[in-house]
């Protein structure tokens, strides 16, 4: 079923007794082309662009939940361009750009919604740094804005522009940024990849290779072993633990990172917006939650929870700049697994092992790339040769000295 | 989560700076590329026990060796890291 106005307004006139399951439930087949390791918004981009873009359709996506069980269905959603260095501003402006169009490419309702991304500064440095930052966006042709003080107080007078530690100076604004809606990411590149012939097989763990020779020919799951003449890992913040099943040690840790929603508002705040002193970053959903963020709990965590002295840490940068934030009442709260890379930067390469190919490392902002992550690995795992947007991307960049660190603040994953 | 320093007794992980896995081993000098690429960069990052150092920044400035487990932050044991290293029969 294709979704449109018209078979909506069909659909509501016979009782919307029309809705099928948008996707449907396979037994794993003996074998396939392609297999997919990791059911979350990167895994399912990744074979809907093997399908969609590469024509390659005997494809499996398995995943050892359910779909979206992961980081997608648990992240703030927030999206943007607004990078620095060569290995990451095409890359995410190509995700952006594919933001732009998924909801038409995918025929589903993603919810993509340009309300703007905000990064506050609070002295001359950091006016500065962001200065560049958009200097070089702008040089790729991606938009960037460096606000006064006074735009920005017209946008969003309720922040505390006086603070006597960490007064609000300006900002950089991304309008094409913002946010979309995680389950919906999941749930359209699922429906989209199940109708070009993708299997999506889920409560199938993997939980060994197949190995002929030196090469990787599959996948061993909890329902049962699956032939694949290549395949992809996407799993996020289980990266090394999949890796280690084919014997890889990987520049990666594993941490936690919490997010929080408070109780329905009126709208309220427009936009997305950083407190660039602290690490705060909120946004209000279309549901009237304040949904923030800030820093990891800061040591290696595979717990899927939090602990108190973040939560402390991100109402108090909350506070600093938003002192209203302190009447609403904090709804939900949970912590996520994700890689920390040691570089900050996502990592899309072939491994040293034939038929094994990496999809890893996002840190805490892999959400935004979604959409570019699965169209670049499906080029790679097609193509066996990177796509030119995330060529920079490499796992041996490590050991060559070429790594893509972002944030200037060396190899320490709990500095990101 | 409260760690307990041998020094200060039971105090919270906020108090804490962590600074990651305790296993890899510096090599020496002259040990080459591959030997240091291996120990700045690559991790085991296991799920379940693991042995990392904290450093005791709001305490008595001491570090320590923490065994924890990274499912569900259960801290099994905390030492000195001076004792650790005696423990394991070499100087850190
Ligand atoms: C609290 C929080 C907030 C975040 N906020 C943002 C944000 O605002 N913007 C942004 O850009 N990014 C954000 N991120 C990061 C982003 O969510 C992740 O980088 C991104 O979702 C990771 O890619 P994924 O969707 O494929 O991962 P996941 O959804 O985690 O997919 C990986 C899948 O692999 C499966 N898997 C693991 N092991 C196996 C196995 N052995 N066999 C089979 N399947 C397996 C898992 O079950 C999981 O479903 C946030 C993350 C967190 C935790
Ligand atoms: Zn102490």
């Amino acid at each position: 079923m294709t979704y449109s106005i018209a078979s909506l307004v069909a659909g509501a006139l016979t009782g919307h007794r029309h809705w099928k399951p948008a996707w449907r439930k396979p037994a794993p087949k003996p074998a396939y082309d392609i297999v997919v390791v990791g059911g979350g918004g990167h895994g399912l981009a990744t074979a809907y662009h093997l399908a969609a873009t590469f024509g390659i359709r005997n494809v499996a996506v398995v995943e050892k939940g359910w779909i979206g069980s992961g980081n997608a269905g648990r992240n703030t959603t927030i999206i943007r361009s607004n990078y620095l260095l060569p290995g990451n501003v095409p890359f995410y402006e190509l995700s952006m750009k594919l933001w732009e169009r998924q909801e038409a490419d995918l025929n589903f309702n993603t919810m993509v919604s340009q309300r703007g991304v905000l990064n506050l500064y609070h002295s001359d440095s950091q006016r500065d740094a962001y200065a560049r930052r958009g200097n070089s966006m702008r040089l790729h042709g991606i938009d960037a804005e460096l606000l006064t003080r006074e735009e920005v107080m017209a946008r969003h007078p309720y922040l505390d522009y006086d603070n006597a530690r960490f007064p609000i100076r300006g900002g950089l604004l991304q309008r094409r940024g913002g946010t979309a809606r995680h389950d919906g990411v999941v749930w359209g590149y699922a429906r989209a990849a199940d109708r070009l012939g993708v299997d999506i097989i889920e409560n199938a763990e993997v939980t060994g290779f197949l190995r002929e020779g030196g090469r990787i020919v599959g996948v061993e799951t909890s329902r049962g072993a699956i032939r694949a003449g290549k395949v992809g890992m996407a799993v996020a913040g289980n990266t090394s633990r999949v890796a280690t099943l084919a014997g890889l040690r990987l520049p990666i840790e594993s941490h936690v990172l919490q997010a929080f929603v408070s109780e329905g508002l009126k709208p309220t705040v427009d936009g997305v917006i950083t407190f660039g002193a602290g690490h705060f970053y909120v946004s209000q959903s279309d549901k009237g939650g304040l949904v923030f963020g800030g820093d990891i709990d800061g040591y290696n965590s595979y717990a899927q929870r939090g602990n108190l002295p973040v939560i402390r840490d991100v109402c108090e940068g909350g506070m600093a700049v938003m002192p209203m934030i302190g009447r609403a009442r904090i709804l939900r709260h949970w912590g996520g697994i994700m890689d920390m890379s040691m570089d900050g930067s996502p990592i899309i390469d072939r491994t040293p092992i034939d038929g094994l190919y990496l999809n890893a490392g996002w840190c805490y902002g892999g959400f935004k790339a979604t959409p570019a992550s699965g169209m670049t690995f499906a080029h790679l795992l097609a193509r066996d040769e990177p796509h030119p947007d995330a060529a920079l991307l490499t796992l041996d960049r490590f050991r060559t000295g070429a790594v893509v660190d972002e944030k200037g603040m060396g190899a320490q994953p709990n500095l990101h | 989560m409260l760690i307990t320093c041998p020094f200060c007794g039971p105090r919270d992980a906020a108090e804490f700076t962590y600074r990651g896995d305790a296993a890899p081993v510096r090599p020496a000098a002259d040990a080459g590329e591959a030997a240091f690429f291996d120990y700045v960069y690559l991790r085991d990052n296991p799920a379940g026990p693991i042995r990392e150092h904290w450093f005791h920044r709001a305490g008595c400035h001491g570090w320590v060796t923490v065994a924890r487990d990274t499912r569900t932050h259960a801290i099994e044991s905390v030492v000195a890291v001076e004792a650790a290293a005696v423990a394991e029969g070499g100087a850190r």
